[in-house]
């Protein structure tokens, strides 16, 4: 195996890291918007603090996979289907980014600085802008649907190359 | 991808089965609050309401205890609410049994404290989801009231404040109580459990107002003539008091410390005011306060935000455009 037939280690790294703290951030959010539990403050802050986490990897992420060859797409898929995957990563990417920074703008505008992890607080606006809050905070929630949609077309390929092409797509991010 | 999202909204409400009530979601929570009439862009609980505008005039006192900034001595503004009880923004104001003061201090951009009080000074019950069945008996009656009480001793100690409780002539005359308990900590990272309450330093006779808007005319008129203070009364636990049980007050023997005045200095209609776009969730805290683990105080958050995220979004598209306050 030569070694663009396989992604490098630290872009292997990033994506199942990044996949775990997608997947919690996710079921986190859909869980402290329905809980009235003792614990659902607690959740809260921490899919908050996260959040700053998750801005910064995949910041790192995008630089370091622009410093990398990625493993050519297999030869028997036809062009529109690499467009559409190419695409679909990019989508991927720039929901990643959307997330956390829709996410921290309705904390923002609602006047409700972030706390991270005790070390320091992201600032708030001193006055509340109710408008720009309903838009950030409608916005993330359907972000946060468009991205679970992603990921499961994600998944449902990766299996669909390993299982039904039979290709090299999936081990190459094993 | 709908039935998706249901199921995982879903899923805490059937995922325990501990003992106790049925478990609710702040979305049902929020729905049972705002009832079968909308009034879309108002608040699902406490509608009706004036902005005031004033400052805390700090003493020091409680500086030793906590290390917010709002209590070293000087004073901080405030963006404030006096409202009443109820879904409704129109409701007569006199009809309420409970009156409210809420409270924003936006000290600076990373420390910013909200404070949500009520007139009574207990909870009737201990959890959100008993206080669920508590709201269905009130919207249901008195029988179903009483019998709800009768199944809930630990409502005895709101139930002797509801008997004695004299609604009075004014917003300016009640005291106006944190009922969950918080967390002072210090520089040295000492924690100390408080409640608090806004103490009025005016007695106003229960009057024959009538108009449905009394209680806010009133405090218009009274602002305008005049400052409005209350002294901020903090009351401090000692190891044998519950922090987490909002249905028992503590003894009156406990240590009491005044922080300093809240001096209301201006009241405005609220649509057109700077505290109808807050949301006065109570654990929006700055360092040196913290939560609590009363499960009352825990489930606001989660139900104060599904109240927001509906009057904002009703809000941008457009609910409140053309009204007048009413």
């Amino acid at each position: 195996m030569s070694n663009t037939d396989r992604f490098s280690l630290s872009m292997r790294l990033f994506h199942w890291g990044m996949a775990a703290l997608v997947l919690s951030m996710v079921a986190a959010g859909l869980l402290m918007v329905t809980s009235l539990q003792t614990w659902q403050l607690t959740l809260l802050n921490i899919h908050k603090a996260f959040g700053v986490v998750a801005i910064l990897l995949v910041t790192a992420r995008l630089i370091n996979r622009l410093q990398h060859k990625l493993p050519a797409l297999p030869d028997e898929l036809a062009d529109w289907q690499k467009t559409v995957a190419k695409a679909s990563h990019w989508l991927l990417y720039i929901l990643l980014f959307a997330m956390p920074v829709s996410g921290y703008l309705m904390q923002y505008f609602a006047g409700r600085p972030v706390d991270v992890f005790g070390w320091f607080r992201l600032p708030a606006a001193l006055q509340v802008d109710i408008y720009n809050y309903a838009l950030f905070r409608e916005l993330h929630g359907w972000l946060a649907l468009a991205l679970i949609g992603m990921i499961a077309l994600h998944i449902g390929a990766a299996l669909h190359h390993h299982f039904i092409r039979k290709d090299n797509v999936l081990k190459s991010m094993l | 991808m709908k039935a998706l999202y249901l199921t995982l909204l879903l899923a805490p409400a059937f995922s325990f089965s501990a003992e106790g009530p049925p478990r609710v979601s702040a979305q049902q929570f929020v729905d049972l609050q705002q009832g079968n009439t909308d009034f879309p862009g108002f608040r699902r609980a406490h509608a009706k309401g004036i902005c005031v505008s004033g400052e805390f005039r700090a003493n020091g006192q409680l500086a030793d205890y906590s290390k917010a900034s709002l209590f070293k001595t000087g004073a901080t503004p405030f963006t404030g609410r006096l409202s009443i009880a109820g879904n409704n923004p129109t409701a007569p104001d006199l009809k309420a049994p409970v009156r409210s003061m809420a409270l924003s201090f936006a000290s600076s951009r990373t420390e910013q404290w909200r404070l949500a009080m009520n007139t009574p000074p207990v909870m009737a019950v201990a959890d959100p989801h008993t206080f669920y069945q508590q709201i269905q008996a009130i919207q249901a009656g008195p029988a179903a009231v009483k019998q709800f009480f009768a199944a809930h001793p630990e409502s005895s100690e709101f139930l002797t404040w509801a008997g004695q409780y004299q609604a009075t002539g004014s917003f300016a005359a009640e005291t106006y109580y944190s009922i969950n308990a918080f967390y002072l900590v210090n520089a040295d990272g000492k924690q100390q459990a408080v409640r608090w309450a806004m103490q009025p330093t005016v007695s106003v006779a229960a009057t024959d107002l009538t108009a449905p808007d009394a209680l806010q005319q009133e405090i218009a008129a009274r602002i305008a003539a005049d400052q409005v203070v209350f002294d901020w009364v903090f009351t401090l636990a000692d190891a044998t008091d519950d922090e987490n049980n909002p249905t028992k007050a503590w003894p009156d023997s406990r240590q009491q410390i005044i922080a300093g005045q809240l001096v209301l200095t201006g009241t405005t209609p609220q649509l057109e005011g700077d505290c109808h776009a807050i949301n006065f969730d109570p654990l929006v805290l700055p360092d040196g306060i913290k939560a609590t683990a009363d499960p009352i105080l825990r489930a606001r958050s989660a139900a104060y935000a599904e109240s927001y995220r509906r009057r904002a979004k009703e809000q941008l598209q457009g609910a409140l455009e053309g009204s007048n306050n009413e």
